[in-house]
């Protein structure tokens, strides 16, 4: 008779994922984190339709203050500075997140496999991920980006269009940052399968004649996914950072094409103690910290929406 | 201890296949250590270079002769410095890097660990949200970033820093500085989910009832297991900082090695990236020995099975 008394205010989600999204609605920072970016992505998703200059036209107005017009000022040769930060947004963006699928693929696969084939299998699958652990990631992504740039280099040459050779770059870039941050993911990955493989509710699926895909798409897939789902959220702002790096060795996206790296870069570049551009460097690098604090604050939300011992 | 030795044997013949990795991909690399001297040398000279340096042979043989070298602790000239062996130039890096890569260690864990712990203590209050906001910047600020920024304040405006080179002491507070607040960020994360995973285990409420006073579950019993996580991480963090950031030691001109460890495969020093691989691959194996001791001794239970 009591028992609807007992009933919170609003009905409680009955699936694990109803709620974790209730979880996460209720993270302040986590779901203003998540509107801000979304309303980033549409931004720069919107931008050929923005009344904005091109990224790479060029005026007279070098170094210009911020000013109406200008919002962020302009750089060296005179482009808008807005209008760059929104297109390296775009491309930083991109780069975080395909590669962070990349990573995603390779390593929930070798995870996976490692994990649920067990023994010698996983014994020479870890020991694999251990030795590519202990190489420095940054002299295989150098020697594919050089490889990579001078191959297009001659093809450029050789009569390719440019926008291709662009394309293509950045394609590389995405094979290669997702190739160097799969590792981390594998182990987790493997530890989850490991673990579940022994749970009964597995043991029973297999014990009822379930087929090994049956068993790693119902039951052991949708249980990782959750870790999954959190440290992907991690990867995204550490591939955007990496790729800020390379593109401060200048082996990252190829001018006059920027994202938010190349600009930091080239705004530090500037940093002289007889004359400020200060926008040069407020302004990319503000969009950067903005943007990675959103995507950190997704992904803690997300961890502690989907943390099983919280519900 | 069984399984330690078993580690120890295993290093060996890691660093070994490591090595051949390192090996086969810089000379997979498109071009040759000899495409970017001063001069664009002559073919006989390159030729006559080539086979100074045995780069004519095939590369088993190549590799084979660098194990050679390796068995008498001689990793062979590097092919841009060409009168200085990769031992001697590491020799004289090193110590530039290790002072600064140990400093930023230092600072990571001196600043991380507090921070971290402190936010997890006052969870969900408003210092909670403040220091975490300050760990969020830590780690979202590139230290190419940090560096001039810092330089630009307390070098050139004050003045109470130099701005660059490497000499005494002072020398190296802003690149210490500029390198270790990413991993202070880093280290303050993982503590304070290691404070949160570990208050919500069972020997942590037996203290509670057991009626010790709220500091001493907090730093006798719950500290030391959650900071197992950063000791996991303190192994690849240690390595990645003694073998010296390219970042930090081209702003501030420090001689140290992680400047060639970067510049050494854009200029295809084949025996140089193959001596810093070595060199960084056994800190990391090394560390991640000492780490699993380290282990034993923050967690009992895995003292013993």
């Amino acid at each position: 008779m009591a028992e609807p008394a007992l009933q919170p205010a609003g009905r409680p989600p009955r699936t694990p994922a109803g709620r974790a999204w209730r979880r996460f609605r209720r993270n302040r920072p986590a779901s203003l984190g998540a509107v801000a970016l979304v309303s980033l992505v549409a931004l720069v998703a919107l931008l050929p339709w923005l009344p904005l200059p091109e990224p790479d036209a060029m005026t007279e107005l070098q170094f210009a203050a911020p000013r109406a017009g200008h919002w962020f000022g302009t750089d060296l040769l005179g482009r808008d500075l807005l209008a760059r930060v929104l297109h390296g947004t775009r491309v930083s963006l991109l780069v975080g997140c395909v590669g962070a699928a990349v990573s995603l693929v390779i390593g929930v696969c070798w995870g996976l496999i490692a994990g649920y084939a067990g023994g010698r299998l996983d014994n020479l699958m870890m020991r694999v991920v251990d030795v590519l652990y202990a190489l420095p990631s940054i002299i295989f992504v150098i020697v594919l980006m050089t490889a990579l740039n001078g191959l297009l280099a001659r093809w450029q040459n050789a009569g390719m269009d440019g926008d291709l050779a662009g394309t293509l770059q950045l394609t590389g870039m995405f094979a290669g940052l997702g190739a160097v941050s799969w590792l981390t993911m594998a182990r987790i990955v493997r530890g989850q399968v490991l673990s579940l493989r022994r749970r009964p509710f597995v043991e029973a699926s297999r014990v009822l004649g379930a087929g090994h895909a049956h068993v790693i798409f119902r039951h052991i897939l949708p249980n990782v996914l959750g870790v999954v789902l959190v440290y992907l959220a991690l990867t995204v702002p550490s591939v955007v950072l990496y790729e800020s790096f390379l593109s401060y060795l200048g082996l990252g996206i190829q001018p006059p094409q920027a994202s938010l790296g190349s600009l930091i870069a080239e705004g530090a570049s500037q940093i002289n103690p007889i004359r400020v551009y200060w926008w040069l460097l407020v302004f990319p690098a503000g969009t950067l910290v903005t943007t990675l604090l959103c995507l950190n604050f997704v992904a803690d939300g997300l961890r502690d929406a989907l943390d099983p011992k919280e519900a | 201890m069984n399984l330690l030795l078993r580690r120890l044997v295993w290093m060996p013949p890691l660093l070994l296949v490591i090595s051949l990795l390192a090996f086969c991909l810089v000379r997979l690399a498109p071009g040759g250590p000899f495409d970017r001297e001063r001069k664009p040398a002559s073919p006989e000279i390159e030729r006559a270079l080539q086979e100074r340096y045995h780069l004519d042979e095939p590369w088993w043989r190549q590799y084979l002769r660098f194990l050679g070298g390796l068995a008498r602790g001689d990793l062979g000239a590097s092919l841009k410095y060409r009168s200085h062996t990769v031992t001697d130039i590491i020799r004289q890096g090193l110590p530039a890097s290790l002072a600064i890569g140990g400093g930023a260690f230092l600072l990571a864990l001196g600043l991380g660990v507090p921070a971290g712990f402190y936010s997890a203590v006052r969870r969900g209050r408003w210092e909670d949200f403040g220091v975490s906001f300050l760990i969020l910047l830590a780690v979202c600020i590139p230290a190419f970033v940090v560096g001039p920024l810092l330089a630009m304040v307390f070098a050139v405006r004050l003045g109470w820093l130099p701005v660059g080179l490497w000499g005494s002491p002072l020398h190296a507070v802003l690149p210490v500085v500029s390198l270790g607040l990413y991993f202070a960020g880093r280290i303050a994360r993982l503590t304070r989910e290691g404070m949160f995973e570990t208050a919500q285990q069972d020997f942590i409420r037996t203290a509670r009832a057991k009626g010790l006073p709220e500091t001493a579950v907090l730093v006798r019993h719950a500290l030391p297991l959650a900071l197992l996580p950063v000791a996991s991480y303190s192994g690849p963090m240690l390595a990645d900082l003694l073998t010296g950031s390219f970042v930090v030691e081209n702003l501030f001109q420090i001689p140290g090695i992680g400047v060639f460890m970067v510049n050494s495969s854009l200029n295809r020093d084949y025996t140089m990236v193959v001596g810093l691989v070595l060199l960084y691959a056994g800190l990391l194996l090394g560390l991640n020995l000492l780490v699993d001791l380290l282990y034993g001794w923050l967690d009992p239970r895995t003292r013993h099975g």
